[in-house]
């Protein structure tokens, strides 16, 4: 079987390390085989670039398999890119045509600095988990796994909260740049199990006030979130989190 | 009281303000639409409605205070809300699409909200903060529709508040905490058909009054 191979024309933006300003720049991708993930595009882009002395495009990766969360970016104005539930690492090549142009940006918001090109600084995600998104393990011989019982609904709906890899997506695809659907699933995936109760009203408020002080914006409930979230996280962890707020703060 | 204030001024604290007084003023359009429909029983019923209303006395006193404490909260937060949310983005996108979350309705919230406020204060003017007794309040209603000017205003209104209800309705519930895949559906189709009713229901009096009565 011989892969099919296109050319693109990207519009990527460039900010140097540094810098308060940046702007698009236009390269040509040729030749690229369509079994190519949009990161392993970006490599052969880049390869191009160092070959004629020029800086690489800088951006985040780590695992290229959808399970870290390092990558995304900003794809003709769509957070990591259109397809569904997939991180741009795992965004094939073959789901564009060949003479497309592509407009590749990175994450914007107040809370995400940009450092250098497509690599915006995610850490204020870690100061909301600092917050509060854990639970106090103290020391002592190891718990028995099963000690407590934990219904399979229960653990199932904790799961689905869990299985979110921090990268940000939601916060880039909001309109108001809130992290409440991060936040929604960290919440959710601790205060559905018994190990996360005894923290769970004081997780709440101090994560969702960290929140604003981190500079994220308000949920409208534009739902934006869900509809970009890699892992598929719905906007019930968000109503959740209502809830889990209003708890703590009012009973 | 100062936790009171404190937890009404997070992020979710204040979508609580408004899903709440948002629900209160879906109720208060309920109401208003009801009352409103004695219109099409004609003048006589119409007035006989319009005289029973205002021999409530305190109760309607009550009511409107209610209302006008509601709309200062709605109005209020809803603004420092636009701002913060606002400033929560200071760099936009050069290309940003919907990946299919947002709707006419959810991304004109503040828009929508504020010709509908307009509309309030020339609605109140027109009926409310004149003297009524020059003339009966059902000869003032078709006055106003005899204007073409002012039917355009109150069709832009009404349509405003459709689609101001038709993301507002559902939103407050989701902001209770109200949210299962079970109902959720439900209440989405529950928010359409309320917003329809709203703009088939108002929408219609100017209509009636031109071409039926
Ligand atoms: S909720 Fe989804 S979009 Fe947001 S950080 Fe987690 S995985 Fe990424
Ligand atoms: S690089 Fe790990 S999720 Fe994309």
């Amino acid at each position: 079987m011989t892969a099919k191979t296109i050319s693109l024309t990207l519009k990527v933006w460039r900010q140097g390390r540094g810098e308060k300003k940046g702007c698009f720049k236009t390269y040509a991708a040729r030749n690229i085989s369509t079994d190519m993930s949009f990161l392993e595009m970006l490599d052969v882009v880049n390869e191009e670039l160092t070959k004629k002395g020029e800086e690489p495009i800088a951006f985040d990766h780590d695992c290229r398999e959808g399970i870290c969360g390092m990558c995304g970016a900003m794809v003709n104005g769509r957070a990591h890119g259109h397809q569904k539930e997939t991180t741009l690492c795992q965004l094939h090549m073959r789901h564009f045509s060949d003479g497309e142009t592509i407009v590749v940006e990175p994450w914007r918001a107040r809370a995400f600095k940009v450092v250098k090109d497509l690599v915006v600084d995610r850490s204020p995600l870690d100061q909301l988990i600092q917050a509060g998104g854990y639970i106090s393990v103290n020391t002592g011989g190891a718990p028995d796994g099963n000690a407590i019982p934990i219904p399979k609904k229960t653990a199932e709906a904790a799961f689905e909260a869990a299985v979110c890899i921090g990268c940000g997506a939601c916060v880039a695809a909001c309109p108001n740049a809130s992290a409440m659907l991060f936040v929604g699933a960290k919440v959710s995936h601790l205060a559905l199990l018994p190990q996360g109760r005894p923290e769970a009203a004081r997780r709440v408020q101090t994560m969702i006030r960290r929140m604003t002080e981190l500079g994220f914006g308000n949920c409208s409930n534009e739902a934006e979130c869900e509809a970009e979230c890699p892992k598929g996280i719905s906007i019930v962890a968000i109503a959740r989190l209502n809830r889990e707020l209003m708890k703590a703060e009012f009973l | 009281m100062n936790w009171f204030f404190e937890a009404f001024s997070t992020a979710i604290g204040k979508k609580l303000l408004m899903a709440v007084t948002g629900l209160g003023f879906c109720l208060f359009l309920l109401i208003h639409l009801i009352g409103n429909l004695t219109v099409y029983g004609g003048p006589g019923v119409f007035i006989s409605y319009v005289t029973h209303l205002h021999a409530l006395g305190p109760l309607i006193a009550v009511a409107e205070y209610g209302l006008l404490f509601f709309a200062v909260i709605h109005v209020s937060t809803g603004l420092l809300l636009f701002i913060q949310n606002r400033r929560a983005r200071p760099i936009g996108y050069a290309v940003k699409r919907n990946a299919g979350g947002r709707t006419i309705g959810s991304a004109t919230m503040p828009y929508t909200g504020l010709i509908i406020l307009c509309f309030i204060v020339i609605h109140l003017l027109n009926f409310k903060l004149i003297d009524q007794t020059p003339q009966t309040v059902f000869n003032t209603l078709t006055n106003l529709f005899s204007v073409l000017s002012y039917i355009l205003v109150y069709t832009a209104a009404v349509i405003a508040v459709a689609i101001h209800v038709r993301h507002g309705f559902w939103s407050l519930f989701q902001t209770l905490g109200v949210n299962h895949p079970k109902y959720m559906p439900f209440i989405q189709g529950m928010g359409i058909m309320f917003s329809l009713l709203i703009a088939g229901g108002f929408g219609f009096i100017p209509v009636y009054i031109g071409f039926i009565a």
